[in-house]
C-alpha cells in the first residue's frame, strides 16, 4: 500500500529555530567576522549576506574517538602492484588512506579547519546592529498622532459580508436551533406518547376524535420543527475592526554634507558610509524612511543622491545655510507630529568665521526641539575648529539627542557608529 | 514476456506518472516477495530536503543548535554545488516515509522509489537488528513526544540549561546502547577469562586495580592522588556497578546522583533516539547494498518489460554507476570504502553464486552455491549486520574485483606493511580484517563504566579497553567534561591495555595539566 503526499506547500524553514540557536551560540565569533566584513565592504554593498567562518575546532561536538597511534589494519581497494609482505613508507601528513576505520573524524569535508556558512542579509544586519538602539526613540505622544491602523477587536453583530466569522456564526446558529427546537421537541414527544397510549387502549375505548386531534398536533409540531431555520440573519457574527491611533512609523533622515573644496572624495566616501549605516539602521526601526540630501558650501541646496555624493564644488563654507534649509524643508514637508526626524551631518570642520555661532543658535532654538536625533561627524585628522566648539555647547544642552564624533579614517566609521548608538543602560 | 509501452518518457513527471510507476514497482517487488511496510511518499522542495537532512532524517526533532549547524553546512555545500542533494532520504517508520525532491527528474523519482520504498523499506522490516532495536510504528509518536517534552523543559528551565544538558548527552550518545562485543576468537576468550576472573576474584581484582594507580610512571599519576584514592575502608561493599556497564547514558540516567527528574528524562530521550539509530550505524553496507541491489534489479525488470525507454535507462545506468563507483585508494576521489559499492557487489555476487556457482564458490559457500538466490539473499539480509555479513559473504571474487588489500599500520614500526592481497593466501585475512573494520567495537573506542565510588568521593571511573594499543583522540577531554556535568562529581577515565592502565584522564583537570 502506498500513498503520495505533496508536501511542497508546507512550511519550509523548519530548521529556522535551530539555525537561530546556532547563531546565538556563536554570537561572538560571528560578530567578529561581521565587523571585519563591514570595514572591508564597499559602500553600496551592505545589502547582501555575508560568508562567515568559524574555526571548526570551536564548534565541534566532541565524541570519544580513536586517536592516532597503536596498531591498525586497514583494508583498502584498488591494489595495483603490492604483494604480500611489501613495506611502504608512511604517507605524509598522517591519516592518509584510512577510510571507514575512523569513526567519522572528518566526514564533513576534507578535514576542514574552518566551518563556513552564509548569513542571510537579515541575519547579517542583525549582527551589524546588534546591541545598538536609536536613542530617544520614545514613541511620539499618542494624543497628537493622526495616524491610525485598523486592529481586530473581537466580533460584532454588524459588519460587511466579507468579514463574516463563520465559526462564530455557525455556533450562534446551532445554539439558536437547539434553543428553539427544544420546546417543540418536548411537545412533540408528549403528543406522541399520548397518541401511543391512546392507541394501546382497547379499540372499543378509543376516542377517535382525540386520536385525530393528536395526529394533527404531531403534524403541526413536525412542521414547526422543520421551519426552524438552519441559519438566520441574527446568527451572523462579524470580525470587528476598530481604528487605533499609531505611533508614527515614518522617519525622515536628512543627510547634510559639506562639499566645499576642502572635502576630498575620500572624505565623502567616509561620510557616505556613515550615512548608509545610519540609513540601514533607521530602516530597521521604521516602516518607512525617507531620505533628504542637503549639501552646502556657501549656499545650501537639496539634491538627489547621485549629485550629493559625486558632484564637486569649490568655495568656502557656510554651515548655517544648510541648517536653515533643513529647517525650511521640515516646515514645508515633514510636520514633526507625523514624522520622526533625524539629521546626520558630515563635514571636515571648516566653517566661515562667524557662522558657527549662528549654527548653534539655529540648532538650539529651531531644530533640536523638533528632532529625534542629531549626529555630527567631523572627518579630519586635524585639530577642531570653531564649529566643533560651538557644537559641544549644543551637546551640553541636548545631551540625549545630540551626538558628535571625530572620524580620521575609514576604519573608524563602524566603531564610531557603534559608540553613537550603543544601547544605553537606563540611568538617572 | 510481452513488451509494453513505456509509462512515460522524458524527464518530466507528475503524480499520475509516479502513481503508475509505483504500481508497477510494487507488482515486481511482490513478485520477488519483498516484504515492506506501507509507503508514504512525500514530495518536497529543495529547502525542505535540506531541513530534513539537517535533522538527521527525523521528521520531527527537538530544537538544538547542532541541527542548525548541520543545516548551515548542508546549505553551504549545496550552494557551492559540492553536494548533489539527498539522492534519497527514508525514515524507518511504519508507514515508511520516503522523500522525493521536486527537482528530481522522472528517472530519479523512479529510482528513489525502487531504492528507498522497496529496498530500504524491506530492509527495515526484515533485518534482525531493526526488529530488535527499533519499533517502526511508534518512532514518529516518540519523536513528537520528545520534541514536546524538551520544548516544555526549555520553557520551564530555560533554553540554556536544556541546551547544556543536550550537549552533554549528545557527546555520549554513541554510548547509549548495550552493544555486544565483537565475537572475534581472541578477545572472546580473553573476555571469558576476565569474566570468570571477575566472578571468582572480584575483591582481588579490585585490589589489583587500586594498587596499579600510584605505581604507574606515566606522569599523569599525580602526587596526592594515592591519598585521594586511598581505598581503605571505602570499598568494603565491593565495586559498584559489580559488572562494567557499556551503556553510559543508561548508567547516568539511573545512577547520576544529582540529576533532577526532568534531566533524567532528557537523558533518556537522547538514549532512546541513539538506540533508534543504532542499527543504522551497524548496517550501512548491508542496507545500502540491499537497496542498491533492488533498485538495480527492479529498474532492469521495468526495462525488460518495456515500461521505461532506453533514454531513461541510460540515464539510470549513469547514475547507478556513479553510486557504486569505488575509487582506488590512491585516487584523489578516494574517501574510504563506498558502502554502496561494497554492499552491492556482495549481494550481486551472492546471487551469482546461487545461480552460476564455480568450483571456488562451492568450496567457499557450500550452503549457498547452487541454491535458491532469493532465499539466500533474504536470509543474508535478515540475520546479519555489516560485520558478520562481510565475515560470512565476502567472496573471493568480490575481493578480486575490488582488488582489496590490507595494510598494517603499527606505530612501533617504521614502515607500513602490506599484510594480505587478493590472492589465495589473502582472501580469508582480508575478509577477517574488513569485517573487523566494520565492527562497532573497533570503530569506536570501547569505553565502559567501571566503577562509581558510591561510598567515597562519588567519583565515576570509566575504563577504555584499548584495541591494539590505539589511544583516545584529544576529544576525550571535552567529552569527560560533559560527563562530569552529568555526573556532578569527579570523573576519571582509564585506558587499559592488557589489563594494565596505560593512560589516565581526569575531569576536573588537576592544575598542572590545565596548563598543558
Amino acid at each position: 500500500m502506498t500513498y503520495f503526499i505533496d508536501r511542497r506547500a508546507n512550511a519550509k524553514h523548519k530548521s529556522a529555530v535551530n539555525r537561530q540557536r546556532f547563531l546565538d551560540r556563536y554570537r561572538t565569533h560571528i560578530k567578529r567576522s561581521v565587523e571585519e566584513a563591514v570595514n572591508r565592504r564597499s559602500i553600496t554593498d551592505m545589502e547582501r549576506g555575508e560568508k562567515v567562518s568559524i574555526p571548526a575546532r570551536d564548534i565541534s561536538e566532541p565524541v570519544f574517538q580513536h586517536g592516532p597511534g597503536g596498531k591498525r589494519t586497514i583494508v583498502a581497494p584498488g591494489n595495483k602492484e603490492f604483494v604480500e609482505g611489501d613495506r611502504l613508507r608512511r604517507p605524509g601528513g598522517g591519516g592518509g588512506g584510512d577510510g571507514a576505520g575512523e569513526g567519522g573524524a572528518s566526514n564533513q569535508g576534507e578535514g576542514m579547519d574552518e566551518f563556513a556558512f552564509t548569513l542571510s542579509r537579515e541575519e547579517f544586519l542583525d549582527f551589524v546592529f546588534d546591541g545598538l538602539e536609536l536613542p530617544h526613540l520614545e514613541r511620539k505622544n499618542l494624543v497628537d498622532l493622526d495616524e491610525v491602523r485598523p486592529v481586530r477587536a473581537g466580533v460584532s453583530k454588524e459588519g460587511v459580508p466579507a468579514r463574516i466569522n463563520i465559526v462564530r456564526s455557525m455556533r450562534e446558529a446551532q445554539a439558536r436551533r437547539i434553543a428553539m427546537r427544544a420546546p417543540i421537541r418536548r411537545a412533540l414527544r408528549e403528543a406522541m406518547e399520548a397518541l401511543a397510549e391512546e392507541e394501546r387502549k382497547d379499540p372499543v375505548l378509543r376516542n377517535p376524535a382525540r386520536i385525530a386531534e393528536l395526529k394533527g398536533e404531531i403534524e403541526r409540531l413536525e412542521k414547526r420543527l422543520e421551519a426552524v431555520p438552519f441559519i438566520d440573519t441574527y446568527d451572523l457574527r462579524y470580525n470587528n475592526l476598530i481604528d487605533q491611533p499609531q505611533p508614527s512609523s515614518k522617519a525622515v533622515m536628512f543627510c547634510v554634507m559639506d562639499v566645499s573644496g576642502s572635502m576630498t572624495q575620500a572624505h565623502k566616501d567616509i561620510a557616505k558610509r556613515f550615512f548608509l549605516l545610519l540609513y540601514l539602521f533607521l530602516e530597521r526601526n521604521y516602516e518607512k524612511v525617507e531620505l533628504v540630501f542637503v549639501r552646502h558650501h556657501t549656499a545650501a541646496k537639496e539634491v538627489d543622491e547621485e549629485e550629493f555624493f559625486y558632484s564637486r564644488e569649490t568655495g568656502g563654507t557656510i554651515v548655517s545655510s544648510a541648517l536653515t534649509l533643513v529647517d525650511e524643508i521640515i516646515e514645508a514637508r515633514y510636520p514633526p507630529g507625523q514624522w520622526n526626524l533625524y539629521v546626520a551631518q558630515a563635514s571636515d570642520g571648516d566653517n566661515w568665521d562667524d557662522d558657527s555661532i549662528t549654527c548653534r543658535d539655529l540648532l538650539v532654538e529651531r531644530l533640536m526641539p523638533r528632532l529625534q536625533y542629531f549626529t555630527y561627524v567631523e572627518i579630519t585628522p586635524h585639530a577642531h575648529q570653531a564649529l566643533w566648539e560651538e557644537y559641544e555647547r549644543v551637546e551640553a544642552e541636548y545631551a540625549e539627542r545630540f551626538a558628535m564624533r571625530q572620524i580620521v579614517e575609514a576604519g573608524d566609521i563602524y566603531p564610531v557608529f557603534r559608540e553613537l548608538f550603543k544601547r544605553r543602560i537606563a540611568s538617572a | 514476456m510481452t513488451r509494453r509501452k513505456p509509462i512515460a518518457t522524458g524527464s518530466d513527471w507528475n503524480f499520475e506518472i509516479l502513481d503508475a510507476f509505483e504500481e508497477e514497482i510494487a507488482r515486481l517487488a511482490d513478485e520477488y516477495r519483498l516484504d515492506t511496510y506501507p509507503n508514504q511518499i512525500e514530495v518536497i522542495t529543495t529547502e525542505q530536503m535540506m531541513d530534513a537532512y539537517a535533522s538527521v532524517g527525523m521528521p520531527v526533532g527537538y530544537h538544538h543548535w547542532s541541527f542548525g549547524k548541520q543545516f548551515l553546512a548542508v546549505e553551504q555545500a549545496y550552494r557551492r554545488g559540492q553536494m548533489g542533494l539527498a539522492y534519497e532520504l527514508v525514515i524507518n517508520s511504519d508507514p515508511c516515509i520516503a522523500y522525493l525532491m521536486e527537482e528530481n527528474t522522472l528517472m530519479m523519482q523512479v529510482l528513489v522509489m525502487a531504492h528507498a520504498c522497496y529496498g530500504h523499506n524491506s530492509f527495515f522490516k526484515g533485518n534482525y537488528l531493526f526488529r530488535t532495536w527499533t519499533d517502526a510504528s511508534s518512532i514518529v509518536d516518540y519523536l513528537v513526544f520528545a520534541r514536546k517534552y524538551i520544548g516544555e523543559c526549555e520553557e520551564r528551565h530555560g533554553v540554556a540549561a536544556v541546551e547544556q544538558l543536550l550537549d552533554a548527552c549528545h557527546a555520549l550518545q554513541n554510548y547509549g546502547v548495550d552493544r555486544y562485543k565483537r565475537p572475534s576468537p581472541v578477545s572472546a576468550a580473553e573476555e571469558a577469562r576476565r569474566q570468570k576472573e571477575r566472578e571468582t576474584h572480584l575483591q582481588a581484582q579490585v585490589n589489583t586495580l587500586w594498587r596499579t594507580i600510584p605505581g604507574r610512571p606515566r606522569g599523569d599519576a599525580l602526587p596526592g592522588m594515592a591519598d585521594e584514592e586511598d581505598p581503605l575502608g571505602l570499598h568494603e561493599g565491593g565495586r559498584y556497578p559489580p559488572e562494567p556497564q557499556e551503556n553510559l547514558l543508561y548508567f547516568i540516567e539511573k545512577n547520576a546522583p544529582l540529576l533532577a527528574p526532568w534531566q533524567r528524562e532528557v537523558v533518556r530521550i537522547v538514549r532512546k533516539l541513539a538506540q533508534y539509530f543504532y542499527p543504522q550505524r551497524q548496517t550501512q553496507v548491508m542496507n545500502e547494498g540491499w537497496a542498491t541491489f533492488w533498485h538495480y534489479t527492479l529498474m532492469n525488470r521495468l526495462y525488460e518489460e518495456g515500461l521505461v525507454d532506453e533514454g531513461l535507462m541510460l540515464e539510470f545506468l549513469q547514475s547507478h554507476t556513479a553510486v557504486v563507483n569505488q575509487p582506488a585508494f590512491d585516487s584523489p576521489y578516494f574517501s574510504g570504502i563506498n558502502p554502496y559499492a561494497l554492499g552491492f557487489a556482495i549481494f550481486t555476487d551472492l546471487r551469482r553464486i546461487c545461480e552460476a556457482p564455480t568450483e571456488e564458490d562451492r568450496q567457499w559457500f557450500p550452503d549457498s552455491a547452487g541454491g535458491d538466490w532469493r532465499e539466500t539473499l533474504e536470509f543474508a539480509m535478515k540475520n546479519f549486520k555489516d560485520e558478520s555479513f562481510i565475515q560470512q559473504f565476502l567472496s573471493p571474487k568480490v575481493i578480486r574485483d575490488l582488488k582489496l588489500f590490507t595494510v598494517v599500520d603499527d606505530d612501533q614500526e617504521e614502515m607500513l606493511e602490506v599484510a594480505a592481497i587478493h590472492d589465495e593466501r589473502g582472501y580469508r585475512r582480508i575478509r577477517e580484517s574488513l569485517a573487523t573494520q566494520y565492527a562497532l567495537a573497533v570503530r569506536e573506542p570501547n569505553i565502559q563504566v567501571y566503577s562509581a565510588d558510591i561510598r567515597g568521593d562519588r567519583s565515576l571511573t570509566l575504563r577504555h579497553v584499548q584495541d591494539s594499543r590505539r589511544p583516545l583522540a584529544r576529544s576525550v577531554y571535552p567529552v569527560i567534561r560533559h560527563l562530569h556535568q552529568l555526573w556532578g562529581f569527579p570523573v576519571r577515565l582509564e585506558s587499559v591495555q592488557d589489563d594494565e592502565v596505560v593512560r589516565r584522564y581526569h575531569w576536573p583537570l588537576p592544575e598542572e595539566e590545565r596548563r598543558d
